[in-house]
């Protein structure tokens, strides 16, 4: 039950619904369950709902540790991929 | 695709991967639950395993609801759709799920019932709102994160008053289930699994925030890391739990902190609690009777419960004696241990909801990785 | 085509010097407004109206023209070809293409996939009581479009109505027939362990682009179906690698996935791909990542996979990218040695899974 991805906001529209695009690709959502959702905001879609909005720091502190528990040096040897 | 695409990059990947051998004490197994089927999916699909020691390995857990929902419950839908009167509207996932008898919802489609697969539960208000001749039943399940969407649902339909809308509710939760493995992890023969820590759900815990995994954790001892969906973020989490079991630790850590926090989703826990009861007990596909485990809607939404409604009886049903669903939702066994994979159980012909859906841990191990059953040509 | 033509003979010298019978004044179809109804698959008079002045007036070709229930023509020696596919996509319109459309290119690519140059096509209608004129009009020009600039002749065909509620809106038979040139003996159990393959272009456009008119699914995108008649690619290919080419598919249906694990099967051995090599736009990744769909079983119309010997997979790459339909060839893989005849993929995330044939019809899922 737990296909969800994160995806922008690019649209509010009434009754608590919101039109959301990723890639060019794009749907229209309720947002019901979340409060103050603003143009830009990355939000969390799963089933038609918004459950959750993205919060940008701790998404660049996430990559960071991701970065940070890699062993250094490592990256630069492995294959580039595009 | 921003916020996507970096939690899937296999250079960063291999390099954590790297750091996970160097830390995994060579001495000593590791095992890890995964408990959500949406990280069983992830880990088959993007080969995960590959990249981890011989000595730190995934078992599969329960946290597919396609999986745990008994074949009971999915003869009572088939019963619903089959009154001609019925329009019952489900998620794609439960088509193909084995009722009793070799029968599921997509043969009872064949035969005349009108079936209606839908994405979201606003496609069901909206096929109500459109067909007011129909009696629309949503057959609702899942665990905290499709539980909010049929609240709003319900709240819709009471606010535009309609008459012919109901729910078939089969909402369970994650940590009773959690709870089960963890409490009896014995094999009918015998044995014990050991699971040495928990990657916790994600979506699940954007909505119950994290802190429903503290007491589990220091009652039982394990550690449990919440993480994301994307492979990373399951590499991520695995040296994480890698790291807390070598220090001694049995904390609740969030590798998910863009998404999840510890409160988690305060509107949809109180939709949730608003139209939501817990039942005493409710049978779960694989781990028995679990009290406490389930919800039901409350008596101020009688009028939107397809079971109160349409008088519900669920007759108990029993899984195929060989299929070993079962265990293998615990964790006790492996999908290749199962008689019936591969050979009567496969995914054309599936004999217990572990094939059926992708996120079943016998569906992803035949979709994705049975060629690790033998020797891979050296890439 | 019927008899009933007589009604409308073409201009022809007769003995004595008589001249043809006056043409019947008829009242013309109401194309805007009117609709199929029983009297048109009759076999009488509406029958040939209809016949005449929607799917003559689209096809107009002097063997079509002759009026004959069947189409005579000389065909050089050599091996022939034939391939028939049925074609009842729903919706009947979509972006970048029509069930008309579909079914000229989906044969031409059938008949194309042997290496063979196509000939001409059949073309069966089932058409449903209550249809629309103005969409059976439609769909008949994009028919004859594709047919002309795919270099084919709708030659022969059928119509039949159907009562209202026992068809979709109209079926579509296409049959198609080719010359294969002589030495090109493409089979889908030829391939061997070390043969390369290679990808057309990118994946998922058409099912993607026709599942985002499916109205209980919700999402718009402006993506296009990639449908396409590929005959003009394959002679290319076939002339810079002909003799090195050992089977091509076009991956519809069940998409590349399907099309990999039938020539595995055939030929005995496995596939080995990269998932990083396999071209997706942006938009079809997007748009499989919101449904749960994966793209590598999402169905295209104008692409096509060859297994081609490794010596001239170069060269054969060059010449594809040489051509408008092949602008985005990858060398995606190669077959190994494999007794269970996976397919193998090695993730973009580094890791290993297979690409199995799917159980059935890939559903949106949540999960």
């Amino acid at each position: 039950m737990c296909l969800a991805i994160p995806i922008l906001v690019e649209e509010l529209l009434p009754d608590d619904m919101a039109r959301v695009t990723l890639n060019g690709v794009s749907k229209v959502v309720s947002i019901a369950l979340l409060e103050d959702v603003r143009l830009g905001d990355y939000l969390l879609i799963h089933v038609g709902y918004a459950l959750a909005r993205l919060d940008p720091e701790e998404a660049e502190r996430t990559i960071a540790m991701m970065r940070e528990a890699a062993v250094p040096g490592l990256a630069d040897m492995a294959e580039s991929r595009p | 695709m921003k916020h996507i695409d970096e939690y899937r990059d296999g250079t960063l990947a291999r390099s954590i991967a790297a750091t996970i051998a160097r830390e995994a004490a060579c001495d000593r197994h590791y095992q890890f639950m995964e408990f959500c089927g949406g990280h069983t999916h992830a880990i088959s699909r993007y080969g995960i395993e590959d990249l981890l020691p011989g000595n730190v390995q995934m078992v599969h857990g329960p946290g597919c609801p396609v999986c745990v929902l008994p074949i009971g419950r999915i003869d009572d839908a088939i019963k619903l759709a089959m009154r001609p009167e019925v329009t019952l509207c489900t998620y794609a996932d439960l088509m193909r799920v084995p009722a009793s008898a070799g029968a599921n919802l997509l043969k009872a489609k064949a035969a005349g019932a009108d079936i209606r697969m839908v994405y979201s539960t606003l496609d069901a208000i909206r096929i109500a709102e459109t067909e007011p001749h129909r009696e629309v039943v949503f057959f609702a399940i899942g665990f905290e994160t499709t539980t909010p969407p049929t609240a709003v649902a319900i709240r819709l339909a009471r606010k535009k008053r309609l008459r012919n809308f109901t729910v078939f509710c089969n909402h369970v939760l994650t940590p009773p289930a959690i709870r089960a493995i963890l409490d009896a992890p014995v094999l009918p023969e015998g044995g014990q699994v050991r699971v040495d820590g928990f990657i916790g759900p994600a979506h699940v815990s954007t909505i119950t925030g994290t802190t429903p995994y503290l007491s589990l954790a220091a009652e039982f001892a394990k550690p449990v890391v919440v993480a994301g969906f994307e492979p990373l973020d399951v590499v991520q989490a695995i040296l994480m739990l890698l790291r807390q079991v070598n220090e001694g630790r049995h904390d609740v850590e969030n590798q998910y902190i863009r998404f999840v926090t510890t409160a988690g989703n305060v509107i949809a826990q109180r939709e949730m609690a608003e139209m939501f009861e817990l039942r005493e007990s409710f049978e779960w596909r694989g781990l028995g009777e679990l009290p406490m485990s389930a919800l039901r809607l409350r008596d101020a939404y009688a009028d939107l419960d397809a079971e109160r409604r349409f008088a519900v009886e669920t007759v108990p049903a029993a899984d195929n004696p060989a299929c070993e669903c079962g265990t293998i939702l615990r964790g006790l066994k492996k999908p290749a241990e199962c008689k019936l994979f591969g050979t009567l159980c496969t995914p054309e012909t599936p004999m217990g909801s572990c094939m059926v859906s992708p996120e079943g841990a016998c569906a992803a191990h035949w979709t994705y990785g049975r060629f690790r059953a033998r020797d891979r040509v050296a890439v | 085509m019927r008899g009933a033509l007589d009604l409308w003979p073409l201009p022809r010298p007769r003995s004595g010097g008589r001249l043809s019978p006056p043409r019947r004044r008829v009242r013309r179809l109401d194309i805007r407004n009117g609709r199929v109804d029983l009297s048109h698959g009759a076999g009488g008079r509406a029958s040939a109206q209809l016949i005449d002045e929607i799917f003559l007036d689209a096809f107009d070709n002097p063997l079509l023209a002759r009026g004959d229930d069947q189409a005579a023509f000389d065909v050089q020696a050599g091996r022939m070809v034939m391939s028939t596919d049925g074609y009842v996509i729903s919706p009947l319109f979509f972006p970048g293409g029509d069930i008309g459309s579909l079914a000229v290119h989906g044969t031409v690519n059938d008949v194309a996939m042997s290496g063979a140059r196509p000939l001409h096509l059949a073309a069966s209608y089932i058409i449903e009581e209550g249809f629309a004129l103005a969409d059976l009009h439609r769909i008949a020009h994009s028919m004859g479009r594709a047919a002309r600039e795919a270099g084919v002749a709708i030659v022969t065909g059928d119509t039949k109505v159907v009562e209202r509620g026992k068809g979709d809106g109209v079926f579509i038979t296409t049959t198609g027939i080719g010359i294969v040139p002589s030495g090109l003996d493409l089979s889908a159990d030829r391939a061997t362990s070390g043969d390369r393959v290679i990808l057309s272009g990118c994946v998922g456009d058409h099912g993607v682009a026709v599942m985002s008119k499916r109205a209980n699914l919700g999402f718009e995108t402006e993506l296009l179906s990639d449908s396409a008649a590929l005959h003009g690619l394959v002679a290319e290919m076939v002339r810079v690698a002909g003799a090195s080419l050992r089977v091509m598919r076009d991956p519809t249906r069940g998409g590349l996935a399907a099309a990999l694990n039938e020539i595995a099967q055939r030929s005995g051995v496995g596939f080995l791909i990269d998932e990083s090599a396999i071209p997706v736009r942006p938009e079809v990744a997007a748009a499989c990542e919101l449904l749960g769909l994966d793209p590598l079983y999402v169905a295209n119309e104008g692409k096509l996979v060859a297994i081609v010997a490794p010596d001239a997979a170069d060269t054969l790459l060059v010449a594809m990218r040489a051509h408008p339909l092949g602008r985005g060839a990858a060398l995606i893989g190669q077959a190994i040695a494999d007794e269970q005849c996976f397919v193998q993929m090695t993730t973009s995330f580094g890791g290993g899974r297979i690409v199995d044939w799917l159980a059935g019809e890939q559903l949106p899922r949540i999960c």
